[in-house]
């Protein structure tokens, strides 16, 4: 299993996200990237990230089966990997 | 029963990313504003036949409307082109006031008021990086470029690139329309844009515009379009393309980036006096979607427009569809083949694989220009090629000091 799923995400601040019919797309203004977000889950679990403690709290909110986490754990490893999120740390970064 | 003519409104959830953009998105991905057809510059192939002012242009506060719009639709970045749209006197603060509302702003231009002070403002903290800065230049050597965008514009360019870099303004763009002129030279354009820290960007010549006038010309030619797609396929990491070459795809390997005709669908464009068209090479009444003053906004005439709309049904392959390229080609550009007097279903006209040539050689139409923004008489900066291409005297010029009344004169 990816640790990232027992740890405190969120969403980067510089990222704004615009809904799509298909998603949403998601735009870094930092670096200016432009990410699209395929599924409307996926989306929710981003928003969500913030307010769950851990990355997997986030995918049972939105409604993940357990079965697809590891698929999800993936498409989030991919938008951190350009700062659409990023591990929470300080305050309530519990998580190891 | 109940008969209803609306479209479905239930869109398919799952398809590729391109079969989604193809249905359309909420707002714009790639939207160009064109603030002014006024230009010091007559380029041969100006996309938007600029060169006068129109006196409907947008007003500053008309601008700022737009920007507060785009803020609204979350339209993360504009490309500001024109004319030249420097030259707008509120050029700079329109930048500003689209920075400070979270619209980024990528501005093409010729160089001509890239001043070292205008240069140090782009790289200050003033615009927060959201400024990207496109540079035209259609030629490695003086030569090749001042033939189409005219005498002195390669200095102005370079002079630009040098005041950019000088200020400490990273990663500016140099950006290329490649034509049968200068595909020779595309490795001395990667080196020129080394040299200044920049970033090339490729594009493709439509003929659209006072383009349509020397399409024949200037576009490359088949072989041309090989050693194009060569060399993309060897850069693809370090240049830009705008996405524009996806016809090409139909060589074998699609090159990366979005592979599909945006128009209307994830592309658009507003023109300086607000006309809404589905895409910037496409400035003719079939593409105009609207007006943002005369029909309620930019949001209403992008989501509610009739014409796009039908750009966003389900469009037929025609004569493509059985192209086994169809999926990455996708019949290629639809402006290339309106401007060039082609089914907007069939083939590109420079269909790689070699139905353009065909199409070309049979009967077509070429549409009458719709708007034309080209000053009317020429200047020192119109280039030479034109000169070439007007009538030629019936006898030899008059010299400038020829004193009598009647030189030049034939009864
Ligand atoms: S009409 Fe041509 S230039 Fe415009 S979006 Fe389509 S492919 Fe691109
Ligand atoms: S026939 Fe149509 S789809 Fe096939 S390569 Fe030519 S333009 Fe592209």
């Amino acid at each position: 299993m990816d640790d990232l799923l027992g740890e405190p995400w969120m969403l980067s601040p510089s990222v704004a996200l615009r809904p799509e019919p298909f998603g949403a797309l998601a735009y870094h203004f930092g670096n200016r990237k432009l990410t699209f977000l395929k599924r409307p889950e996926l989306v929710a679990v981003v928003r969500g990230l913030i307010e769950a403690p851990d990355v997997r709290t986030a995918l049972e909110t939105a409604g993940v089966p357990a079965s697809q986490h590891p698929a999800y754990a993936a498409a989030l490893r991919g938008l951190a990997a350009t700062d659409m999120i990023r591990r929470r740390t300080g305050e309530n970064g519990a998580a190891a | 029963m109940t008969l209803t003519t609306d479209r479905p409104t239930e869109r398919p959830r799952t398809g590729t990313l391109v079969e989604q953009f193809e249905l359309g998105l909420d707002a714009p991905i790639c939207l160009t504003w064109e603030l002014t057809y006024a230009c010091n510059l007559e380029c041969a192939h100006c996309l938007s036949s600029s060169g006068r002012r129109d006196p409907r242009e947008l007003s500053t506060a008309q601008c700022k409307a737009v920007i507060d719009e785009l803020q609204r639709m979350q339209v993360f970045y504009v490309n500001i082109g024109g004319g030249e749209p420097t030259i707008r006197p509120d050029f700079w603060e329109l930048l500003q006031y689209a920075v400070d509302h979270q619209v980024g702003v990528k501005f093409s231009t010729n160089g001509v008021r890239v001043t070292p002070e205008r240069a140090a403002f782009l790289a200050s903290p003033a615009c927060n990086g959201y400024v990207d800065v496109q540079i035209s230049l259609d030629g490695a050597t003086a030569e090749v470029n001042d033939y189409v965008r005219g005498p002195g514009s390669f200095d102005t360019a370079l002079a630009a690139l040098q005041n950019l870099q000088d200020a400490g303004f990273t990663d500016a763009k140099i950006s290329v329309v490649c034509t049968r002129q200068n595909i020779g030279q595309l490795d001395d354009f990667k080196a020129l844009a080394d040299r200044f820290g920049a970033t090339l960007r490729l594009t493709r010549l439509r003929p659209s515009g006072r383009g349509a006038d020397v399409w024949d010309e200037l576009h490359p030619l088949p072989e041309q379009q090989r050693v194009l797609y060569d060399w993309l396929m060897a850069h693809g990491e370090d240049v830009l393309t705008g996405d524009s070459f996806f016809h090409l795809a139909a060589f074998g390997e699609s090159l990366p980036g979005l592979n599909l005709c945006g128009a209307g669908r994830v592309v658009c464009l507003i023109d300086p006096v607000g006309d809404v068209y589905a895409c910037p090479f496409a400035i003719h009444d079939n593409f105009l979607a609207g007006n943002l003053l005369a029909d309620g906004g930019f949001q209403q005439v992008w989501q509610t427009s009739a014409l796009f709309a039908d750009l966003r049904s389900p469009q037929t392959g025609g004569a493509c569809a059985k192209c086994e390229f169809f999926d990455s080609c996708r019949g290629g550009c639809m402006a290339a083949k309106f401007f060039t007097g082609l089914p907007l279903d069939g083939p590109d006209p420079e269909c790689v694989q070699g139905y353009g040539e065909q199409a070309l050689a049979a009967d077509r139409v070429v549409p009458a220009p719709s708007q034309d923004h080209s000053k009317t008489s020429p200047t020192r900066n119109q280039p030479v090629m034109l000169q070439l291409l007007t009538r030629p005297p019936s006898q030899p010029p008059v010299s400038a000091c020829a004193e009598s009344p009647l030189s030049g004169f034939t009864p």
